[in-house]
């Protein structure tokens, strides 16, 4: 094995529940290959760590609106592609649990578990309605910017842009 | 090929056999021989890719059916 620990970072924009499956399945695989496994979420991808009951918070009335309307949260999260207002991810949902697949909320914790480490992009987090990290779930460490995000870019192997 | 301990990912799909062998090839000693049983065709190129980013040794698959028996000597702590 390597002599220095290979870095792997992920950035996911998407919130959707197929995006974050393929990014957690890749950090999950990265963190047992040995590989420093650094999660960095940003704007839509944020609801994917926000917790599945968090408090609909906000300063103003649109910030309010806003994290009322997007919500968030793993178990919330539905398919890009034929969601059929929720028929398709029901289905999908129903399909990977047959296969034994785990979903995304053990996806999450097995992460966590794995030494994968889950920071959320502290400019989106101020944008979207001053989300502090009371947002989400507790396996998420602090808000990072772009500097610490490229900063972990440059020393890692392998990049992704989800 | 003879191992030292089995591990079952029968049913289960990427990337569960590989965390799963990651988790456990932590409670074998050094030298000693995992087996993993699995029956998603991904194992065939994935389980020799591990051992190559873990540096542990992959020492043969057996196809028996649709199940596949790799071993994995493990090499370090």
């Amino acid at each position: 094995m390597a002599e220095k620990k290979e870095k792997l970072t992920i950035v996911l924009m998407h919130g959707e529940l197929d995006y974050a499956l393929a990014a957690f399945i890749l950090a999950t695989t990265g963190a047992s290959m040995g590989m420093d496994v650094t999660m960095y979420f940003t704007f839509w991808g944020l609801n994917i760590i926000k917790k599945n009951d968090a408090r609909i918070g906000g300063k103003s009335f649109i910030e309010k609106m806003l994290n009322f309307l997007n919500r968030g949260g793993a178990k919330r999260a539905r398919l890009s592609k034929m969601n059929m207002l929720g028929l398709g991810t029901y289905m999908m949902k129903g399909m990977m649990k047959k296969v034994g697949m785990p979903s995304l909320d053990e996806f999450i914790q097995m992460a966590n578990g794995l030494g994968v480490k889950m920071m959320p992009c502290s400019t989106t987090c101020g944008v979207m309605g001053g989300l502090s990290e009371e947002t989400f779930r507790p396996e998420v460490s602090s808000l990072a910017g772009a500097a610490f995000f490229l900063n972990e870019a440059r020393q890692s192997s392998v990049t992704l842009f989800i | 090929m003879k191992a030292d301990h089995e591990l079952d990912c029968v049913g289960l799909y990427c990337p569960m056999p590989i965390v799963k062998t990651a988790t456990k090839i932590k409670e074998l000693k050094v030298g000693e021989v995992l087996e993993i049983v699995a029956d998603d065709k991904g194992i065939k190129l994935d389980m020799p890719a591990w051992c190559q980013a873990t540096g542990h040794e992959c020492l043969g698959m057996e196809e028996e059916g649709k199940e596949f028996h790799v071993f994995v000597r493990k090499k370090h702590d």
